[in-house]
């Protein structure tokens, strides 16, 4: 059942030096402030895993908190490239990561095995592009029509870490708009984090509303504007300026660090 | 494929070939970019369903629903079918997407029901590489392991290559785009109907890209030179009919939003 902590708690007590984490949010609800606590409280050598690792993970891993990356797209949306993602693969800055790349579609797959807890997900995709030749995917012939098939295998991380609209007093949580793979990633992990905007006496079923119940959280914490400068719908909008702005900001090694010590690590979580 | 009128521009009549004129801005006042978005714009007129990332594919769609086809459904790979923005998003997830979509539903569902079964019609996609067979490389220059440019990799493009049944490569034409080998295949180009670039239009013809259509003022030469492989040059070579004045108006009207 989950318990309803302060976000620096909920950090401490679910995420360990080594971890494999996925911070989960396609686009909408990406948990900055869960990421940037993790951050604040140093933790390394982390196994990241998050389909678009967006302007968080450029962060995490350009203070140099990761030893592997899982991932499907590495950009800014929109906007271009992220410049920290470019600067540890090109020139191992701050430090050499190990990749591990895929399709979305294969991303989601392993999502929904690890949910499932099943051993692999089958699907189309990854034949005749070189993704095969440098990612875990293997081939599969369907035992009823002989097809041959690609198999992906499960993602269960030891954490993950979602964002929410709002979780009610026995950490039942629901969000809406675009839902991602958040509650594939919450059944998938051993232990996971909600953050929300607010906290509810009753959750109100909403057209959909996907609801993830208590019994399968671990911990839950109130962080209002949790996700900017992604957003939470109807709650946040996103900071399309910042992204832009992020563009700028990470170019550069020295602004970067300046800017991450300014606004994330120098910080107290709210 | 539409029979409609304006439905593929390869298919468009070649008046506008009696007044060629230089490529970049021309004398009636639009650039070559914009002619690009006005031709991919053109492609979606009758046809069901659209799959497009951010940019210039997702301005070209939102087009064709205020010029050509109201009733296309634009699929963005975040989940959201049937959005209707009014501005053109600057990320596949804004919040106006879910806010206007028919319905909203998760990655896996959209990959596992709508894109990988051919539910959805038409692709847009861009890459920083495109062959002679129009695979497309978006993951690295260079070498794997060591690459000059690592660029954001996949996402969803081999899948929606794969389960679309149109694929239309939107690109900028040159040699660093119009490679003869990709230096990674992240997506197979089996599916592409269409590579519309802003120096005109290439097909497939028996598997390889074939030149089919120049923009107005533009030669096969220009285009041969921006091309990284000699290229095939279709027999009758069609020429883009010029932007018209609405579209014109309505794509200015739409990105000033």
């Amino acid at each position: 059942m989950a318990q309803l902590v302060s976000l620096p708690q909920a950090i401490t007590e679910a995420v360990r030096d080594g971890d494999s984490v996925a911070l989960e949010g396609f686009t909408h609800l990406i948990p900055f402030a869960a990421g940037h606590e993790l951050l604040r409280q140093g933790r390394r050598e982390l196994e990241l895993i998050r389909m678009t690792p967006d302007l968080l993970y450029d962060q995490m891993i350009g203070v140099g908190a990761a030893r592997k990356l899982v991932f499907s797209y590495g950009g800014n949306p929109g906007v271009g490239s992220l410049h920290r993602f470019r600067d540890v693969v090109e020139h191992g800055w701050p430090n050499p990561i190990e990749l591990e790349e895929h399709s979305h579609a294969g991303m989601a797959n392993r999502y929904a095995a690890g949910a499932s807890k099943l051993p692999f997900m089958v699907m189309r995709g990854y034949a005749g592009t070189d993704l095969v030749a440098h990612t875990n995917v293997k081939e599969i012939i369907c035992p009823f029509t002989g097809e041959r098939l690609t198999a992906v295998p499960a993602l269960n991380p030891d954490v993950a870490i979602v964002h929410a609209q709002e979780a009610d007093h026995d950490g039942n949580v629901q969000l809406w708009g675009i839902p991602g793979v958040q509650k594939e990633a919450v059944l998938a992990a051993s232990r996971s984090v909600v953050t929300v905007e607010r906290i509810v006496d009753r959750l109100e079923p909403r057209p959909g509303g996907v609801v993830i119940p208590g019994w399968e959280i671990d911990f839950v914490a109130h962080a209002p504007g949790g996700s900017q400068p992604s957003y939470a719908l109807d709650v946040t909008e996103r900071d399309n300026d910042f992204y832009r702005e992020w563009d700028v900001i990470s170019r550069d090694r020295e602004r970067f660090l300046a800017w991450m010590d300014a606004n994330v690590i120098g910080k107290v979580a709210a | 494929m539409s029979a409609l009128p304006g439905g593929s521009a390869a298919a468009a009549g070649s008046a506008a070939a009696t007044n060629p004129q230089p490529p970049g801005r021309s004398s009636s006042g639009y650039d070559t970019g914009e002619l690009q978005t006005i031709v991919a714009a053109r492609s979606l007129a009758g046809k069901r369903s659209c799959f497009i990332g951010v940019g210039r594919p997702s301005t070209a769609a939102l087009l064709a629903r205020m010029v050509h086809n109201p009733e296309l459904v634009l699929v963005y790979e975040s989940g959201t079918i049937g959005a209707k923005p009014f501005r053109v998003p600057l990320s596949i997830g804004d919040g106006e997407l879910a806010q206007t979509a028919d319905f909203v539903v998760s990655v896996p569902e959209m990959f596992n029901y709508w894109i990988g079964p051919g539910r959805v019609q038409v692709a847009f996609l861009g890459a920083a590489q495109v062959d002679r067979h129009a695979n497309l490389n978006s993951t690295v220059i260079g070498e794997y392991a060591h690459p000059r440019t690592r660029l954001p990799g996949a996402g969803g493009a081999p899948e929606i290559a794969t389960g679309c049944a149109e694929v239309v490569v939107i690109a900028p034409h040159g040699k660093r785009t119009f490679v003869e080998q990709l230096d990674f295949v992240t997506t197979r180009g089996d599916h592409t109907t269409l590579v519309i670039t802003d120096l005109g239009v290439l097909e497939p013809r028996d598997g390889e890209l074939t030149l089919t259509t120049l923009h107005p003022g533009v030669t096969a030469e220009q285009v041969q030179d921006a091309t990284g492989w000699e290229l095939r040059v279709a027999d009758s070579l069609a020429v883009s009919p010029e932007p018209t004045d609405h579209e014109l108006a309505a794509l200015r009207e739409l990105v000033s939003r």
